[in-house]
């Protein structure tokens, strides 16, 4: 946890008219899983998606790994083994379980014993292996939207409120894989509504309000500082609970 | 919906959504029937039905390329016509050295010149078609109108090379001389060169299907058509996927073009943009994007205009326009809509 | 005064504003100034294709709808108008009659297909514009017994526009007045005033509306704009204006058949024009008008000597060749397109 995987310096983005990111700094640290909390419209889709690169930053710097992404396409960045669930899921309905598993295996073929890993944590992905994704309920398909993400072992994951609407046992379940995979070492970028989802599974946090961190910090910190919970839960949360 | 994890379900959809789904299926049968009842004598139908047919594979051949690459980049190439009529000329030039061949009553030669001529056109519109995505559709991704605008200028910039390369006159060449005449089934004259056309249809068919369902590049062709984005961010390059499939709908143009253009036996440099009308009908009917669709929609076109040709001749093309409008108001998006994700 | 009858739209621009006065008056005293029969035909069919792009115009520039329709509902107009002249006699009600209803079912004709496929997508539209108007191009050929077929229809025009009616004996300025020279300000003041109808349209709240669906349709939609209708509506409005510069297009050819009135030919010239001229904007409906229809025998003569002169090398003479002056209109249209979407237009502007 001592050296950062991705670093953001001073990014801005715009998409048409609207400044949507106005100057966000933000470090992930290897290793760890870093929370990204904000009310709706603060911004963290954004950042997810300019990462990705799937909108152009235009100002600023994103260091992946120590090299500099933020002009590079997303296929590019995706091969730099950084793997994305987006807040739609992005499942392919018309394509099986099977199918959209075998598309994220950038290598051709399914590692058996990862599948197991897998079918482990998410168990329905199993039973409906060979139906249609669009069948699926929408907590089958935030499962098997992560399942995507972690199909092959990856350097960094993005993940965009992976328990937006979902039903208590499903989110308990998603609580579990991640901090499964934290254990793993494996680096995550959280964007998350559910402040008792991030505090379950982050190690650090940053709260974004009008396209800027307006907090950054220790998860640790923050959880035990009801102040400042309530400071930021006010800014960040009090829209929709 | 709390024990959805414990005890996983699937909805099923109740039966009458499945007939609703599975009900362009039945279309086919149905035209068929009433144009049996409509014409009365059955070896004139059974004639007629193989023409219909025969038509609809070739037609869908032309429309799938469009259907596919409308499907993955939301492109619809206003000058695909331009691409079936540069098949027929390239296809028709490789038939016209090898004259021999096709006059020879040895079908291996007659086979092996259309084959040549096939390869040869199927080549000269793939390689037409980079030209074409590169220099005038890569710049208009996403932005309608002036892609319509601009495959349009496409197609009349195309259309004049062709009478510069070509001349401005239409070429006439006799079919090889094992697909000149007809089989003669239960009474009814069917032919040869219609049975070749059902037989190549087909197998682009079902070959086609394979490819979607079997390789890995079909399966990101239909994750691509649903929602590129995702496809990118699973470290997919679509541009490169994009370009292919262009270059293949372009190639199948131009296979159907030559295949059209033996059929007709006279090319015209504008014949590709006259064949578009029912493709375009053709897609419409179908869904735009949907293979099967297509396939549907194909050979009710193809039926419908050579039942109606025979019925009330002067009406052969409008009733497929009523057939589209007809499909319309029970689909207001074709028979199989594609669910796009965003 | 002035700008009232522009309906406040000014031209913007010095160069522009003497380009169309220069126009404007090479129009109005045509038959003077270019005396000879077909010079005057060209001006006249200048007019109408100014009134037929301009038009267009207000489904694409205005509304960003593409349609290739348009030649379809210019034939209605004409057939409207040659079939009440063939079947009533050579009449004026006859005229009225055949315009306003070729106006009329050219009209239903858009509402029908504004129906079926306005909801969807452009793309849609314009897939649907082109196998619709293609089938009636074909229905009509085909109908010969009411539309002459291919052959179309040639007939009788009321004797005071026809060049046997002599206004006076003596010739003014070395021009006869006689009834071509009234049909040709039939067709000027006509178009002329059409022009300025449409030119009201695009300035009015209605035409405002438009424009703000052309930029964003959602955001359109969500202010409360029914984005639907008011698309339907301009579909409407172009398809009625078009049939009626096809009514003069009727009256002055004396003639209406598939190739001058519904070919698919004709629906990529006002493609060119509108494109060249520059979209969004009546005056580039009027420039782009005038310059291809100018361009069209000038650029042919420009080839013919670059041929002649090129005559030794075969394929080079090949494309400059008379007959390929589409080639290059065509290759000018996709460079507009792309570096400048506002035309020539747009140029003289400077923006």
């Amino acid at each position: 946890m001592s050296d950062a995987l991705l670093t953001l310096k001073g990014v801005h983005t715009h998409i048409g008219p609207y400044h949507i990111l106005q100057g966000v700094d933000l470090v992930v640290p290897r290793g760890g899983v870093a929370v990204l909390l904000g009310r709706n419209g603060a911004g963290k889709t954004t950042t997810l998606r300019t990462i990705m690169g799937l909108w152009q930053a235009s100002q600023g710097a994103i260091l992946f790994d120590n090299a500099e992404i933020q002009k590079e396409t997303t296929p590019a960045i995706a091969q730099r083994e950084i793997a994305f669930v987006p807040e739609d899921m992005g499942i392919f309905t018309d394509l099986t379980v099977h199918e959209n598993m075998l598309l994220a295996a950038r290598s051709g073929a399914i590692d058996k014993e990862r599948l197991n890993w897998i079918f482990g944590l998410f168990p329905p992905l199993k039973t409906f292996w060979q139906s249609a994704a669009g069948n699926l309920s929408g907590g089958q398909k935030q499962m098997l939207a992560v399942a995507r993400a972690i199909i092959e072992p990856r350097k960094l994951l993005l993940i965009d409120e992976p328990t937006k609407g979902l039903a208590p046992a499903i989110i308990n379940a998603m609580i579990a894989a991640l901090r499964e995979l934290k254990e793993m070492q494996t680096t995550i970028l959280l964007v998350e509504q559910n402040f008792s989802m991030a505090r379950a599974v982050g190690d650090t946090v940053a709260v974004m309000d009008d396209g800027q961190i307006v907090y950054s910090g220790e998860m640790a910190e923050l959880a035990d500082d009801a102040e400042l919970q309530e400071k930021l839960m006010g800014l960040s949360l009090e829209a929709h609970q | 919906m709390s024990d959805s994890l414990i005890k996983p379900r699937i909805e099923r959809p109740p039966l009458s959504e499945v007939i609703e789904a599975k009900a362009p299926l039945f279309l086919v049968p149905v035209l068929m029937l009433i144009g049996l009842l409509a014409i009365g004598s059955g070896s004139t139908w059974l004639t007629l039905t193989a023409a219909g047919l025969a038509m609809g594979m070739m037609i869908f051949i032309m429309a799938s390329g469009l259907t596919v690459i409308f499907g993955l980049m939301d492109v619809i190439n206003f000058g695909h016509g331009a691409f079936i009529s540069l098949g027929a000329f390239a296809g028709f030039t490789i038939l016209g050295l090898l004259g021999g061949w096709i006059e020879s009553p040895s079908i291996a030669l007659n086979l092996g010149a259309v084959l040549l001529a096939v390869a040869f056109a199927m080549l000269v519109t793939g390689l037409a078609g980079y030209g074409f995505e590169r220099l005038i559709v890569k710049a208009v991704y996403g932005q309608h109108l002036k892609q319509i605008l601009v495959t349009m200028g496409g197609l009349v910039v195309t259309q004049q090379l062709i009478y510069v390369i070509w001349g401005p006159d239409e070429i006439v060449l006799a079919r090889p001389t094992a697909f000149q005449g007809s089989f003669v089934v239960l009474g009814a004259a069917i032919e040869k060169y219609r049975v070749l056309a059902i037989a190549i249809g087909l197998a682009l068919f079902v070959a086609m299907r394979l490819v979607l369902s079997r390789t890995r590049i079909g399966l990101l062709v239909r994750a691509g058509v649903q929602n590129g984005e995702m496809v990118e961010a699973l470290g997919y390059p679509i541009q490169k996927l994009f370009l292919a499939v262009f270059m293949v709908g372009c190639a199948l143009a131009g296979l159907g073009g030559v295949m059209w253009g033996l059929y007709q036996e006279t090319i015209t440099a504008h014949m590709g943009a006259e064949v578009m009308i029912s493709v375009f009908i053709v897609v419409i009917i179908g869904g735009l994007g949907s293979i099967e669709g297509c396939f549907i929609g194909a050979m009710l076109v193809g039926l419908l205009t050579n039942y109606t040709g025979f019925l009330i001749p002067k009406l052969a093309l409008v009733s497929t326009i009523l057939l589209m409008g007809a499909v319309l108001m029970w689909r207001p998006q074709g028979l199989y809509p594609v669910v796009k994700a965003h | 005064m002035m700008m009232k009858l522009l309906s406040g739209d000014s031209p913007r621009s010095k160069m522009l504003s003497a380009v169309l006065l220069l126009i404007l008056f090479g129009l109005m005293f045509a038959p003077f100034l270019f005396p000879g029969t077909r010079s005057l035909d060209t001006a006249a069919r200048i007019c109408i294709f100014i009134v037929l792009v301009a038009s267009y115009d207000l489904l694409l520039g205005y509304t960003g709808v593409v349609s290739f329709a348009h030649t379809m509902f210019f034939g209605i107009g004409a057939y409207g108008t040659a079939l009440a002249l063939v079947n009533m006699g050579a009449s004026y009600s006859a005229i009225v009659l055949g315009t306003v209803c070729g106006a009329l079912v050219a009209g239903a004709f858009a509402f029908v297909i504004a129906l079926f496929s306005l909801r969807v997508k452009a793309i849609f539209f314009a897939m649907m514009t082109l196998a619709v108007a293609s089938a009636f191009l074909v229905l009509i050929s085909q109908l010969s017994g009411i539309t002459g077929g291919e052959d179309g229809l040639s007939y009788r025009i009321p004797r005071e526009m026809t060049p046997a009616f002599k206004l006076i004996k003596e010739k003014v300025l070395g021009v006869r007045l006689n009834g071509k020279l009234i049909t040709y300000y039939v067709v000027f003041f006509s178009s002329l005033c059409l022009f300025l109808v449409l030119l009201r349209m695009v300035n009015s709240p209605f035409g405002r509306v438009l424009q703000a669906i052309r930029e964003n349709a959602f955001r359109a939609e969500a202010i409360g704009y029914k984005v639907v209708r008011y698309r339907s509506v301009a579909t409407i409005l172009s398809a009625v204006m078009a049939a009626l510069a096809g009514s003069l297009m009727a009256i002055w050819l004396r003639y209406t058949g598939p190739a001058t009135t519904l070919s698919m030919d004709i629906m990529v010239d006002i493609l060119l024009m509108v494109v060249i001229g520059g979209m969004g904007s009546m005056y580039g409906a009027v420039i782009g008008a005038v310059l291809f229809l100018l361009t069209q025998s000038y650029l042919q003569d420009l080839l013919g000597i670059l041929q002649e002169s090129l005559g030794s090398l075969p394929v080079v003479s090949d494309v400059v060749s008379p007959e390929r002056w589409l080639l290059w209109l065509g290759i000018l249209f996709i460079c507009s397109i792309y570096w400048f979407p506002k035309g020539v237009v747009g140029r003289l502007r400077g923006t």
